[in-house]
């Protein structure tokens, strides 16, 4: 069974990720920011979805720390954006995302997403 | 699921306003302060984006407007002063507001909201920004969960694209996977996939981290360019991608090799006018000046013949494009290409042992054109099944109404394709195993009514390719197989003893016994003589298998399973008491060592333990009653009959060998246990074990026992320990 980390300082949000992807059949695992995100990340993490902004540790210093571990330099990380961050999405992908998801999503867009990156 | 969800933000919601609430007043007091500024604007980011998601879009739109303004005070565009804190309670508390009232109309305090709007716009003169009137409701991602819709009904045109994608080489250090990437492509249609390794650096300099290969993929399929690209969504910056459409319709002319090459950009333009003053053909030319590498070739080769074969499709069947040849030709052909494959192996051995390195080249080289060549002569005579059955209809049609039945022919796998003397000599197995559902599987309608069936029975002819067999079966859904009745008979035809004892299986299979057939059926088509030990006969000839499967009042099947080529396998060379023997390596799982003194004391358990299954095996040795010591170290040599794992033990694994079957001969034909026989590299004949057969022999019964009294055979029918 795979993991999926969902990063996000919304309650909201992490939990309908979060329910949408236990009904698929992943594993989740919740944290509140980045921060909070590296502490939890260890062990079998196989797809990292996060948001971009957030306190203590924003989406993109976290996707740099995660790209510097060797352990997790290949795993797929997808950010969670707003349409007005485009610019953001450069960012995200200059500091080693993946892909993204564009707020707001419906739990089918999100499922299609996971399967297009991770297998 | 919704409600929870809506209930899960309101609460946020309320936690959120209330921080915001706490950073406003101090913020009041600390304009400057740039992390203050920050959770304001996460609080509004957030209930934007999280409120769009659960469907609270009042309060995604109006936090928009808040957010775009806060986000300007962020990057300093903007200073925070008393003006803009009160817009900002005035907001909190609307979003208050509507968070209070969801559900009611909400039009009430659409005019406070425009108020308060209008006094950030004036707050903010230089708002750009034109996110004002987009962002109604953001659209998601589209392109990500939305399927294109692929085909707009039948009509959608299938067009033959060549798509190019070249990975950079770090593409995998964002998580992306070039594989997926070709997946997804291939899903979209039917494809052929050509890697690119010319790119790939000496190993010195090969970091394996990085990607080194790159892919051209032929692609035939209803999806739109747009769908194409989608699967590179996430890719794009990692990955070049051209996506051409190759013309297929109308007055193009097919285009010249050269041409696509210098298109593709493998070659340039005086490089091929160069070669192309020589005689030979443009492609060889090109490899072998070393100008261009193999899989270009092949990729410009695949797309021309690509092309050619869609605007041949377009034209129509009668083409032209088809020849008539006389089988015997293609026999001559076909034992040429036997002997030719002998030799080359031959060829191969000596090259092996010789020191001389262009040697070893030009004998793997001629190794590679004699498959070519083999692939190519067989699958000439390979013809889809299809032909054959549709002059089955006819018949079935005739015999039904001669026997007063209602029957329908339902076929499928007509695609399938066999060697045409295959096809041949079953058409008139078939045909008895069709008559046979017709005379005594399928009852008449009033019988068939009678049992609650349909009073039109349905006989359902198949084919299919399932591992490296062909499979066809004929199904009725007749009275199926009475066991009882034919263990009877095989006791009155004197084919079994009245009180022997055996299984279900053994009874079905005396149905193949000669002397069986209910030689009281007569019907016109007949004539031929046929009964179903000849049907089984010419199954074997064919080096295939024959099962009857029935349940009793629901209808019966014949199963027949063919191997698909005939004449050449890839075997396993092995040697047992000096003597060549070869076993079909497609069904070699592995190769172990036995020390015949580790086996169990008893010397009776015939089993290894094979990390952790166990796996019973023969020793060829016995089995072939060598007298003689056996080695110290045998091989066991464990393969996958039947679906289950045996071993055969053998004095040495020589190595793979392609193996052209040469049959036996008629002196032989009773002889159980071998598929042939074929000439090794140094000259020297080995015979080639069907075993499927010792397996069965030696898992034994007495059933098996009449087939091995015929003078000259060889093996001991004794086996099971």
């Amino acid at each position: 069974m795979k993991t999926v980390m969902t990063v996000d300082d919304s309650a909201s949000v992490r939990q309908m990720v979060a329910f949408t992807l236990k009904n698929a059949g992943y594993a989740v695992i919740e944290a509140v920011d980045g921060k909070d995100a590296l502490g939890k990340l260890k062990g079998q993490v196989d797809m990292i979805l996060t948001d971009l902004n957030m306190p203590n540790m924003d989406g993109i210093t976290l996707i740099k720390s995660v790209r510097a571990q060797a352990a997790y330099k290949f795993i797929p990380i997808v950010m969670l954006t707003t349409e007005s961050q485009a610019g953001r999405k450069q960012e995200g992908k200059d500091a080693g995302a993946t892909g993204w998801i564009v707020k707001p999503f419906k739990p089918e867009q999100l499922l299609a997403v996971v399967q297009k990156v991770l297998r | 699921m919704e409600d929870i969800h809506r209930q899960a933000f309101r609460d946020e919601a309320a936690d959120l306003l209330h921080e915001l609430e706490v950073a406003l007043l101090e913020l009041e007091d600390a304009p400057g302060d740039g992390e203050l500024i920050n959770r304001v604007f996460r609080a509004m980011h957030t209930l934007k984006g999280s409120g769009a998601m659960f469907g609270f879009d009042d309060i995604a739109q109006f936090t928009h407007e808040v957010e775009t303004v806060f986000d300007r005070v962020r990057s300093g565009q903007l200073q925070v002063g008393k003006q803009l804190l009160d817009l900002t309670f005035q907001a909190k508390d609307h979003v208050i507001s509507l968070l209070e009232h969801d559900g009611e109309d909400l039009s009430p305090f659409m005019a406070r909201a425009e108020a308060i709007l209008a006094g950030f716009k004036t707050f903010d003169q230089a708002q750009a920004d034109t996110a004002v009137g987009a962002s109604a409701t953001p659209e998601a991602c589209g392109q990500c969960g939305s399927k294109e819709p692929t085909g707009q009904g039948a009509d959608v045109e299938e067009v033959v694209r060549r798509v190019r994608m070249k990975p950079r080489p770090d593409i995998y250090s964002t998580g992306n996977n070039p594989e997926y990437l070709l997946e997804d492509l291939k899903a979209l249609g039917q494809s052929l996939v050509f890697v690119h390794v010319e790119d790939i650096p000496p190993l010195r300099d090969l970091d394996p981290l990085s990607c080194h290969l790159w892919w051209d993929v032929l692609l035939t399929s209803q999806a739109s360019e747009s769908a194409i690209r989608d699967v590179f969504l996430f890719a794009e910056d990692e990955c070049e991608l051209s996506v051409k459409t190759l013309e297929t319709t109308g007055e193009v002319e097919l285009k010249k090799l050269g041409e696509i090459l210098v298109e593709h950009g493998d070659i340039s333009q005086e490089a091929v006018e160069r070669t192309l003053g020589g005689q030979k053909r443009l492609g060889t030319l090109l490899t072998e000046a070393g100008l261009l590498p193999a899989k270009s070739l092949d990729a410009a080769l695949a797309e021309q013949n690509l092309v050619r074969d869609k605007l041949e499709r377009r034209k129509g069947a009668d083409g032209g494009s088809s020849l008539r040849v006389s089988s015997e030709k293609l026999d001559v052909l076909q034992d040429l290409v036997g002997e030719l494959v002998i030799v080359q192996s031959q060829i191969g051995q000596l090259a092996a042992m010789s020191e001389n390195p262009s040697l070893h080249t030009l004998a793997e080289q001629l190794e590679r054109l004699s498959d070519d060549i083999r692939d190519s002569t067989l699958s000439i005579r390979m013809q889809p099944i299809g032909s054959t059955f549709s002059v089955y209809r006819r018949l079935v049609r005739d015999l039904s109404a001669e026997t007063g039945k209602e029957i329908d022919l339902v076929t499928s796998g007509e695609e399938t394709e066999l060697d045409k003397t295959v096809l041949d000599r079953l058409g008139d197995a078939l045909i008895h195993l069709l008559r046979n559902s017709i005379d005594h599987g399928v009852e008449p309608p009033a019988d068939r009514e009678g049992s609650g069936k349909p009073g039109r029975g349905v006989i359902r002819l198949s084919a299919e390719h399932s591992g490296g067999d062909v499979v066809i079966s004929v199904a009725d859904d007749g009275r199926g197989i009475d066991l009882a009745k034919v263990r009877r008979k095989g006791v009155e035809r004197g084919l079994i003893a009245e009180d022997a004892d055996i299984g279900p299986d053994e009874i079905m299979d005396l149905i193949f016994q000669p002397g069986f057939s209910t030689a009281g059926t007569v019907s016109n088509v007949s004539g031929r003589g046929v009964g179903m030990d000849v049907v089984k006969g010419v199954v074997n000839s064919l080096r295939g298998s024959i099962e009857m499967g029935s349940t009793l009042g629901q209808g019966s099947v014949a199963t027949i399973r063919l191997p698909l080529t005939l004449a050449i396998i890839d075997g396993l060379q092995v040697q047992v008491d000096g003597q060549g023997f070869v076993l079909p390596l497609d069904r070699v799982e592995e190769c172990m060592e036995l020390r015949r003194r580790d086996l169990s004391a008893n010397g009776k358990g015939r089993i290894i333990n094979l990390r952790g299954d166990v796996v019973p095996f023969i020793l060829l040795r016995e089995w072939f009653g060598s007298t003689g010591e056996p080695p110290d170290i045998e091989q066991v040599v464990v393969l996958q009959v039947e679906g289950m794992r045996v071993g055969m033990v053998v004095d040495q694994v020589m190595g793979e060998h392609q193996t052209v079957i040469k049959s036996l001969g008629p002196v032989f034909r009773k002889l159980d246990g071998f598929s042939g026989a074929t000439v090794q590299g140094d000259g020297t004949l080995s015979l080639i074990l069907d075993v499927k057969r010792i397996v069965q022999m030696s898992l034994g019964g007495a059933r098996q026992m009449h087939s091995v009294d015929a003078p000259g055979a060889v093996i001991p029918a004794r086996l099971l320990s």
